[in-house]
């Protein structure tokens, strides 16, 4: 008796294991949560310090970033990932990693078209689509604001 | 010489035998269960090379070498090579195999390889065409993740259904003569595809061919599954085996307790984070060429079905959403006083 391709599909999710999504995402929260406390814990020294709120933001985003990418380069960063999904994901260190790791990849191709070239092939579509969206909301905004 | 029994298989009268073989592995497969059966284990797994592609050439001329020696034989006895592996236009193979001067056939048949470049020696053997071949085949777990997934250093996750392609390479002379294991048959299998899309679960996307190769040749030379010491697939891994079973059984050549698969016995997957188990033409080519051939040769095993199991895709496939193909080709192995 032939198995058709949807019985065998049926057949494959059954025996398929499924990712732990509550131990993942339990992980991601805690991982994701300590990221940005301490982000938050950045801003606060920066501030104490007596800079601006504005300036010790763009000092956390930089740390934050310089420190993913050190971590990417000595082989850390991905086993972190591996347990905390998402919450190395979102953040900006996960936009860092995006970068960096392509980057180190794909530099046995030659720093033009391995390393330069190649190192948005993941962080690419996040920067179009990112960037695209930003200017049509600022084009939506102004034009509420030309109307007020 | 070769005749063709039923629909697809192929028996080889005068049974050519494996005179050598050889078997070496990077440092996870080394730290598997089976890493005493090894030739050679490579604690850096980049060989001392540059490039991941140069590693895994690397990895194929060590088992090349260590294969040939082991039979007792040069290069330059050798009437064709059979070779491939899991990059771009094979290039593990032919930059490993360039300095050989060996007339060569690059193999493609994604991690069914070993089986293919096998059954393609063997029969080449037989029919007289040639006195002596070698069939080699590679995979890296670098090169192979750079080419089909993601960057190394890119954090991710990996789903439960994924497994870990093997960074490893396996060799086989086949010639006429010795006391090494024959190779009595082999049945080459068809594009098999039941609509699996995800390539992070590969093991199900080849399940159906398998199953398809084995009922294929349990037809056609009227033998059933328990006829056979072992019944080992390439590299189904986990989801993958659980699906040969019911597929088999459907089909009425229910698998016992003789049935296993390289993906599985590579790793030790409880300690070793490989998910569902081991891929890659690497995968079943080094646990042939040093656990099962050896088993065979000690006599523990007399009758052994090794079937290479292929996913047939590529990253721009399955970017463009096609589902994947699968193939699996089958060796019949018999010890050599069977």
């Amino acid at each position: 008796m032939e198995v058709t391709g949807q019985e065998y599909r049926q057949m494959n999710k059954q025996t398929a294991p499924k990712s732990p999504v509550l131990k993942n995402c339990i992980k991601a929260f805690l991982i994701g949560g300590l990221i940005c406390a301490l982000g938050q814990v950045i801003v606060n020294l920066v501030q104490n310090a007596g800079m601006e709120l504005k300036e010790a933001r763009m000092i956390c985003s930089i740390t934050l970033i310089a420190a993913s990418a050190i971590l990417t380069a000595f082989n850390v960063y991905d086993n972190i990932a591996k347990h905390a999904g998402a919450g190395t994901l979102v953040p900006i260190t996960g936009f860092a990693n995006a970068i960096v790791s392509p980057a180190i990849e794909f530099k046995s191709e030659g720093l033009i078209v391995g390393l330069a070239a190649k190192m948005f092939t993941i962080a690419g579509p996040v920067l179009v689509y990112g960037i695209t969206t930003s200017i049509l909301y600022g084009l939506i905004l102004n034009l509420i604001k030309l109307f007020r | 010489m070769p005749e063709r029994k039923g629909q697809y298989t192929v028996t080889l009268s005068s049974r050519p035998t494996i005179l050598g073989y050889a078997a070496v592995v990077g440092k996870r497969e080394g730290e598997g269960p089976l890493g005493r059966y090894f030739d050679m284990i490579f604690e850096d797994t980049t060989l001392g090379e540059k490039t991941w592609e140069k590693a895994e050439s690397a990895l194929q001329r060590e088992a090349f070498t260590r294969a040939m020696n082991k039979a007792g034989m040069s290069p330059s006895q050798l009437n064709y090579l059979f070779a491939g592996d899991l990059l771009n236009q094979s290039i593990a193979s032919t930059f490993g195999m360039r300095e050989y001067g060996v007339p060569m056939l690059g193999q493609f048949g994604a991690c069914s390889t070993m089986a293919q470049t096998l059954a393609l020696s063997a029969i080449f053997v037989d029919s007289g065409a040639a006195d002596l071949c070698c069939a080699v085949t590679s995979s890296h777990f670098c090169s192979a993740e750079r080419q089909f997934r993601f960057p190394l250093e890119y954090g991710g996750q990996r789903p439960q259904t994924a497994q870990w392609t093997a960074t490893a390479s396996g060799a086989a002379v086949v010639g006429m003569g010795g006391s090494g294991v024959k190779i009595a048959a082999a049945t080459i299998g068809r594009i098999t595809d039941l609509g699996i899309t995800d390539a992070n679960n590969m093991g199900a996307a080849m399940a159906p061919a398998a199953a398809d190769t084995l009922a294929t040749f349990f037809q056609d030379t009227a033998t059933k599954p328990d006829d056979y010491d072992l019944i080992i697939t390439g590299d189904l891994a986990a989801v993958g085996s659980d699906l040969l079973r019911q597929l088999s059984e459907r089909k009425g050549y229910p698998l016992g307790a003789n049935y296993t698969d390289c993906g599985l016995l590579i790793y030790d997957r409880n300690k070793q984070d490989v998910h569902a188990g081991g891929s890659g033409c690497g995968c079943s080519a080094a646990v042939l060429c040093s656990y099962l051939l050896g088993k065979m040769e000690q006599g523990e095993l007399k009758s052994v079905l090794f079937i290479g199991t292929g996913a047939l895709m590529s990253p721009t496939s399955s970017q463009q959403g096609e589902s994947i193909p699968g193939i699996a080709h089958l060796v019949h192995l018999v010890a050599g006083g069977a």
